[in-house]
């Protein structure tokens, strides 16, 4: 998970602040079909203005040397941003890696949506809810085909 | 002369659109899609967003579908398009520690932490054709383990540092920049962020030559592939308006340490050195040549002869890029009319003078 960077927050922002950072990385993660059937299934959507219009940019990626050394730019990434505001209230954010605008969007107005308490419990369970699950299996998935190319060296040794 | 000009300018439209005609191929035969090339051609992909400097397989793809295949091509054309796009900003560095690992492998250690898990890989195979893949391929399946792998699987050289047998790698001061080569000309001497840079966005066929020739002799480094590992990882950034770092998505990388023989000091007892290779995507022939450049470029800072061209930093780093390599060769294809009638006047003068110079030969024998 992400890690913090300013110190002076009191334990319940570092809470809500946790909470945001793991739905916005949900919902970048996902695929956006399985965000798009999820919304569209949504029973009540809230209006909302476009603060800032879907925008194609890129994020420069950075390794380490080693893995853990001198920071260095390996290269970037094509990311799309997006910035709504529902009528009465919050301000999303949405910064999805690839150049799908509707994907940002969506994103955006999730996270408006889940910074309001009232809404909050019930779109968990409609939406990040099944998209961590989504996520979850198909790295598992990748997880295990990967571990039966595991190498045994001492299968033939073992037993009694 | 302008009838000239627009002479030229009707050839080359009509070039291009015979170009269109012979990327297409035989009309009768279905044309690919960016999803076939991106599923199917992965490698490619992979190939061309690393040297292309950009993460977007469709973006990808699609270079690669108007290159007909031509690999550097469609890296220029990634490359070109990339100059099109704002910056948000720059990402967190990447914790290949804590990567989804679907392939590593050691070949220091048997017996490592997690196992060797050899993933998808061309490794074994018997480099055969095969005929039956020729003729379709029929749905292959994958075997499955009833558990996945173990996470955040520890890197082995973390192994070797624990008895401070291998250098160590510390993290630089958060504070200073990091040298961006898309930003800022080159400067010699070069830092290793620099050169990590320059490696990344390298041709993969300079890379892979340059560590061959340390191998066999010219800047030898006696290297180990102490790890390559292939997998997802998170790509973090902290947007400005949000003051704290968020995860926008996930890359694959491929990630190779090469261990390398010994150097020590009055303080330091010999330990052994390193090169690192990092490439998005699964390239890893390019991540372990980038591996043995790093370590030979690193040659200058152990104290070692710098006499192999790959130990020579400049030499290695203003001829590592395809585009701009490609674009000089091949600007030779352009009208040098001019300077070649300049070039004619004077080997003709020259020829003269020869001449001349044989007769007073002649007549004076």
């Amino acid at each position: 998970m992400p890690t913090e960077h300013s110190s002076a927050a009191t334990p319940e922002q570092s809470a809500e602040r946790r909470a945001r950072q793991r739905w916005m990385s949900i919902l970048a993660k996902a695929e956006f079909s399985d965000l798009d059937t999820l919304w569209n299934n949504l029973p009540s959507k809230p209006t909302w203005t476009v603060v800032r219009l879907p925008e194609i940019g890129m994020v420069m990626a950075r390794g380490r040397a080693g893995g853990t050394g001198q920071r260095f730019n390996l290269g970037e990434v094509a990311v799309t941003r997006c910035a709504v505001q529902l009528e009465f209230g919050a301000v999303g954010f949405g910064y999805v890696m690839g150049r799908n605008r509707r994907h940002a969007e969506l994103a955006a107005a999730v996270d408006a949506m889940l910074q309001t308490p009232s809404r909050r419990d019930a779109l968990e369970r409609a939406i990040i809810a099944p998209l961590t699950l989504r996520l979850d299996e198909k790295r598992l998935n990748r997880s295990r085909k990967a571990a039966a190319t595991k190498v045994e060296f001492f299968t033939m040794v073992r037993g009694s | 002369m302008y009838v000239a000009v627009k002479g030229g300018d009707r050839a080359i439209e009509n070039s291009q659109k015979l170009l269109d005609e012979e990327r297409r191929g035989d009309p009768r035969v279905p044309e690919l899609s960016l999803d076939q090339i991106r599923e199917q051609m992965s490698l490619a992909v992979d190939r061309v967003m690393t040297e292309g400097s950009l993460y977007d397989p469709e973006l990808a793809a699609l270079a690669i579908k108007q290159a007909r295949g031509d690999l550097v091509e469609a890296i220029f054309l990634l490359r070109a398009y990339r100059t099109t796009l704002p910056r948000f900003g720059v990402g967190e560095p990447i914790d290949t520690a804590k990567m989804a690992v679907r392939r590593r492998i050691s070949a220091t250690y048997k017996d490592l932490p997690g196992g060797q898990l050899l993933g998808a890989s061309f490794d074994y195979t018997h480099r055969l054709l095969d005929f039956a893949l020729a003729a379709g391929d029929e749905r292959p399946v994958a075997e499955i383990a009833p558990e996945g792998v173990e996470s955040g699987m520890q890197h082995v050289a973390d192994i070797l540092d624990h008895e401070g047998l291998i250098e160590r790698e510390d993290p630089d001061d958060e504070n200073q920049p990091v040298f961006d080569l898309t930003r800022e000309s080159p400067r010699y001497p070069a830092d290793r962020a620099a050169r990590l840079q320059n490696l990344a966005r390298g041709d993969e066929g300079w890379l892979l030559a340059l560590g061959y020739s340390t191998q066999r002799g010219y800047g030898n480094n006696h290297p180990f592939a102490g790890e390559i590992r292939v997998g997802e990882v998170a790509v973090e950034f902290a947007p400005e308006e949000l003051g704290f770092p968020i995860e926008i998505g996930e890359i694959t990388v491929t990630e190779c340490e090469m261990v390398n023989q010994f150097k020590g000091s009055a303080q330091v007892p010999p330990q052994f050195t390193r090169g690192y290779g990092l490439t998005f995507g699964h390239c890893e022939r390019k991540a372990m040549g980038m591996a043995l450049v790093d370590r030979a470029l690193r040659a200058r800072d152990f104290g070692e002869a710098t006499e192999a061209p790959a130990q020579d930093e400049e030499f290695v780093m203003a001829h590592s890029d395809n585009v701009e390599a490609s674009g000089f060769v091949q600007h030779l294809k352009l009208p040098h009319y001019v300077d070649f009638q300049a070039e004619l006047v004077t080997v003709r003068a020259l020829r003269r003078k020869a001449e001349a110079a044989r007769a007073i030969a002649d007549a004076a024998e």
